[in-house]
């Protein structure tokens, strides 16, 4: 079974030891974390292994997932488009159908909200349910994933009369912050290097995977592993690639994805690429499902080099992952996929795809400047973007509001 | 043996806060200077030391880097980064000498620069842990002090400065203790400018002094 101490041959005793210290101000704190998907997209993932981990260290944690149907989803995607850039306005209608889906999501589960010390409520779609539990005991936080760094107004500032309202709010990064009236904590995300997804594999497993979707290991292999949605530009990595194979003839792409419950769009976009693919057999389009972890593992461990070509990213997790994997990233210069690729470093920050292309012939040129990419690139997963830090910044968060900490907690 | 109060190895985590103060202008970076939470101006000079990077900063505040590669004035980045923090008693001083450089700088200047990134004014809640290592001798530090963590290590020899009363790493504060003994240590010490170097590199210079120091009197103990 896998438990805090598993995490101390890879991060060191000391990580461990300073939850430890940390959450012995926090004993029996009741936490309740709200998203709207339980399967599919990073949060979900983090949940998944956060809260069992928070639970080991003493607090008395829960997670709760909204429910809505496919009108309330569609108009909740419209809404992070929107607060992702996109001028697209959402009708009266719209924002009369999302609010009484939290309102009836609030009856079942305001009780035990209003009851907790700490609520975390993740992302856009549970955003209004503050508005409908009016007898708020503890500590409420607005846990953005999304870049809002440049959002549609009109939509931001119909979200924003929710947000006022919380206690604290967390961003990714500090272009993503907004003027708002309470605590703004900056905490990036972060992979579990114990999950399915990212536990060391078989040569013989990365092999069967490649051979189960007639991708051929031996030839160079390119992959971006991502939802199948306009802002991570699956158009741009094709064209990209395209570029890249005048130069590397025997050069393979591999575009992964699944779609979440939470996101309607993933269909559309993925008959889009499949449309543009369709002629050459070296593109594989593989549409997985939610809980093809073991699978992306494989896959981002045999590709050569990863690709994350996104227009709009809030951090960018499949990005922490193949860097976890010791591979070198191409990534968009966009959201928080600038906290992780370092040019030159762990990879190289491109914005278009002619930039893709000439970076991919730099490395399949340079398979020495690949590894050493590739190895500063988990060093610095291993230092910043793993799930123990995440938990010590929650931990840290929790202390600061509960016990109204202005710039100091000293701890033992 | 001096009776001295043992060293206590502590480590420590940052948490960045945004204040949601960003600037975009010269002018703009002048008029929230003298606004911005006094922490803000705290973290740019020191809490950025911390965060992880793999080259060397040319400048060692971030209004100076900022001031380089956004609006491109070079001399009024020099001037920024020659800005010594610690000769200043509070950081309303700081602050002070700060928005009097900028603007003897926008006197200077004919127009207004403007940059494409914003900056964004930060700050950051530190939370200091207790390892429960104790160091009794100063012998001891050359033997602990490549087993530390570099939070570890820049909690005692970057935080410490703004912490002290004498604006000083913790390893002189301590030493300081018994009585000039160690006085060639400490001056060694202080020749190591925290500013420019990854704390990798900082932890290794100061693995370099403990053990140079304390070299002879391991061999003599052999």
């Amino acid at each position: 079974m896998i438990n805090l101490e598993s995490y101390a041959e890879i991060v060191g005793q000391d990580v461990i030891e300073h939850l430890h210290q940390l959450a012995e101000r926090l004993k029996g704190v009741k936490v309740i974390h709200v998203n709207s998907t339980r399967e599919g997209g990073g949060v979900a993932e983090i949940l998944r292994r956060l809260v069992p981990l928070m639970q080991e260290l003493g607090l008395e944690v829960s997670w709760e997932v909204i429910t809505g149907d496919p009108r309330f989803f569609h108009c909740t995607k419209t809404m992070h488009n929107a607060l992702q850039g996109k001028r697209v306005g959402i009708s009266a209608q719209e924002i009369a159908h999302y609010e009484e889906i939290n309102q009836k999501n609030a009856v079942l589960l305001c009780p035990r909200l209003e009851e907790a010390d700490v609520v975390f409520v993740h992302d856009p779609q549970p955003a209004a349910l503050i508005k409908f539990c009016s007898n708020r005991k503890g500590k409420w936080i607005w846990r953005c994933h999304i870049d809002i760094s440049k959002p549609y107004r009109p939509v931001w500032k119909y979200l924003r009369q929710f947000v006022v309202s919380y206690d604290a709010s967390v961003f990714h990064l500090a272009d993503f912050a907004q003027p708002l009236p309470h605590l703004q904590f900056l905490i990036p995300p972060s992979i579990d290097p114990l999950s399915e997804k990212n536990i060391e594999l078989s040569s013989e497993e990365i092999r069967e995977t490649y051979e189960r979707f007639g991708v051929d290991l031996e030839r160079p292999i390119t992959l971006q592993v991502s939802r199948f949605d306009r802002f991570k530009d699956p158009i741009g990595v094709i064209e990209a690639y395209k570029l890249a194979k005048k130069f590397i003839p025997s050069l393979q792409l591999v575009l992964a994805g699944g779609g979440a419950q939470d996101d309607p769009e993933g269909q559309i976009v993925l008959e889009e690429v499949k449309q543009v693919s369709q002629e050459d057999p070296d593109i594989h389009v593989l549409f997985l499902p939610a809980n093809a972890h073991r699978t992306v593992n494989a896959l981002q461990r045999g590709a050569d080099i990863v690709l994350q070509k996104s227009i709009k990213e809030g951090f960018g997790l499949t990005v922490t992952e193949a860097m976890w994997k010791e591979k070198p990233v191409i990534g968009g210069n966009a959201g928080g996929i600038r906290l992780q690729v370092v040019n030159h470093h762990t990879g190289f920050l491109v914005s278009t795809p002619e930039g893709a292309a000439l970076r991919m012939r730099y490395l399949f040129q340079n398979p020495h400047k690949r590894k050493q990419m590739g190895e500063k690139a988990k060093k610095f997963v291993l230092e910043n973007f793993l799930i123990t830090r995440h938990l010590r910044d929650y931990l840290t968060l929790m202390v600061s509001l509960l016990y109204n900490v202005e710039e100091r907690i000293e701890l033992g | 043996m001096e009776e001295t109060t043992p060293f206590a190895v502590k480590d420590c985590a940052l948490i960045s806060i945004a204040t949601g103060v960003r600037v975009q202008t010269l002018r703009e970076l002048k008029d929230k200077l003298s606004t911005v939470h006094p922490g803000s101006i705290y973290y740019h000079f020191w809490g950025r030391l911390l965060l992880p990077r793999f080259e060397e900063t040319e400048y060692h505040n971030d209004f100076a880097t900022w001031v380089y590669q956004e609006l491109r004035d070079d001399v009024l980045a020099e001037r920024l980064a020659a800005v010594d923090p610690l000769e200043f008693s509070d950081i309303d001083d700081l602050r002070n000498e700060l928005i009097e450089i900028i603007e003897e700088r926008l006197d200077e200047l004919e127009y207004i620069p403007w940059a494409k990134s914003e900056f964004h004014f930060k700050r950051a809640q530190i939370v200091v842990f207790d390892t429960h290592h104790r160091i009794h001798d100063p012998k001891e530090l050359a033997q602990i002090v490549p087993k530390m963590t570099l939070s570890s290590i820049f909690y005692h020899f970057i935080e410490a400065r703004r912490r002290t009363p004498e604006h000083i790493d913790d390893f002189r504060s301590w030493l300081l203790g018994f009585d000039g003994k160690y006085k060639g240590l400490c001056q060694s010490l202080a020749s190591i400018d925290p500013y420019f170097t990854p704390l990798s590199t900082l932890r290794e210079k100061l693995i370099e002094v403990f053990s140079n120091y304390f070299e002879t009197a391991f061999e003599g103990e052999k």
